[in-house]
């Protein structure tokens, strides 16, 4: 599995009144295979999922992606880690399925035949090949958010960090979502409200107000979050 | 679900002449017949260009529903030009009008439907190809461009959204509460598309 080594790391916005801080200094070794990160909305969490591939960079304190350096590498993180957003919606940027593969694949720098070949390759591993033509805006939201998280694994990346995906979806959707996440090979970060898609995990982590306050094992850690929450 | 027209969404996957024939031609005919259709002048003229652009709608195999989507966003400007041209200069400027106007539309439509939208970035990248020795990144421009036309559907989405939260709030006519909104969201959704785009590493190589 890969390493995620947090240092130290704080973020921090400027606000009206001088500075809001979004996280405090937190100090972390992520090697688990599948990790969740639960807590309140607000309390920081998203903001953690995005330290881990750079979008989000640390005011003090360092993140680390087997050695690299978010901040001095971001491109090269980002290779390694791959980001699903709750939204499907902002995720996908090309207007059919088949395009909005492509896309990913475009740093493959092959030509365009190939890449539409291997993009409905990849669409036929999620079962969306015969939608390869059809508009995105056209596809259910569980199509929309197994089509974003099949862009985000075609370019075969080490780590996928999930921010709440399965919170648009429903019961149906979110099992077929959630098997797809827990059986990859990937390690998995994952970001949620679903108490029982944390209790899978072989760790999690509870947020409260931009803090870590509790780490270890997942059924332990919902207990506490439940315990904090009501 | 979302009922605006999709300007990109227009392509339709096809093997008609027009289908195959390679991006760059099409895009350089598109230019070629624009100029000669505005260059052209008079009435006759002009309803030959729509009859010949109706032609070409044929030859792509493009269904009616799909070119009147295409027309529907300028049926109010080609109405309202129409009608100033007969009250200003008469029938035959007004036919000569609105003619080429529906003719642009229908043959730069009959482009979109039958490119796809990545052969068209591909298409645009090698044209912007000889900037690259000036520091320019002809992948970026193209997918600046791709953006550009993608985004006109989701503005006009966000509009609808904004003009409906409003409407339930009983504020329709509070041009603060429709234009505020819209332009807050309109950049939201820009850093959205941004941080999607950064996260699937688009731009960084």
């Amino acid at each position: 599995m890969p390493t995620i080594e947090i240092v130290d790391a704080a973020v921090t916005a400027s606000g009206p009144d001088g500075g809001v801080t979004i996280l405090e200094p937190t100090t972390l070794t992520l090697t688990e295979q599948r990790i969740a990160v639960i807590g309140a909305n607000g309390s920081g969490k998203s903001t953690l999922a995005r330290l881990l591939n750079g979008l989000v960079r640390p005011a003090r304190g360092s993140v680390r992606v087997d050695g690299i350096d978010t901040r001095k590498d971001g491109a090269s993180v980002r290779r390694k880690v791959g980001f699903v957003f709750t939204d499907p919606e902002s995720q996908l940027v090309m207007p059919t399925v088949a395009e909005d593969i492509a896309l990913s694949l475009r740093r493959l720098k092959i030509g365009k035949d190939e890449r539409r070949a291997r993009a409905i390759e990849v669409l036929a591993a999620y079962g969306l090949d015969h939608l390869a033509d059809v508009s995105v805006h056209a596809l259910s939201g569980g199509q929309k958010q197994l089509l974003a998280i099949a862009g985000v694994l075609a370019t075969e990346p080490d780590i996928l960090v999930a921010d709440e995906p399965t919170t648009l979806l429903d019961l149906r959707n979110t099992k077929s979502i959630a098997d797809l996440l827990f059986g990859l090979r990937q390690q998995l970060i994952l970001v949620t409200h679903d108490l029982e898609l944390a209790c899978r995990c072989e760790r999690a982590l509870v947020i409260d107000s931009a803090k870590v306050v509790f780490d270890g094992a997942a059924p332990e850690a919902v207990a506490y979050y439940r315990g904090i929450a009501i | 679900m979302s009922a605006t027209p999709t300007l990109l969404g227009l392509y339709r996957p096809g093997t008609t002449a027009l289908h195959r024939m390679p991006p760059g031609a099409k895009l350089l005919c598109l230019f070629v017949i624009s100029i000669a259709i505005t260059v052209v002048r008079g009435p006759e003229s002009a309803l030959v260009s729509l009859s010949l652009a109706l032609v070409l709608v044929i030859w792509a195999r493009m269904s009616l529903r799909v070119l009147l989507r295409a027309l529907r966003p300028i049926i109010i400007v080609a109405v309202l030009l129409g009608a100033f041209q007969v009250w200003q200069r008469g029938w035959p400027v007004a036919i000569e009008v609105v003619a080429d106007l529906f003719a642009l539309v229908i043959v730069a439509s009959a482009m979109t439907a039958t490119t796809p939208i990545d052969a068209m970035l591909d298409t645009i990248a090698r044209a912007f190809g000889p900037l690259r020795r000036f520091g320019a990144n002809p992948e970026r421009i193209a997918l600046a461009m791709a953006l550009m036309l993608r985004s006109v559907p989701g503005l006009l989405e966000i509009a609808s959204e904004t003009r409906d939260a409003a409407k339930a709030r009983g504020l329709e006519r509070n041009p603060r509460a429709l234009l505020v909104p819209m332009a807050l969201r309109t950049v939201a959704r820009a850093q959205a598309t941004g941080d999607a785009l950064a996260a699937r590493g688009i731009g960084d190589d």
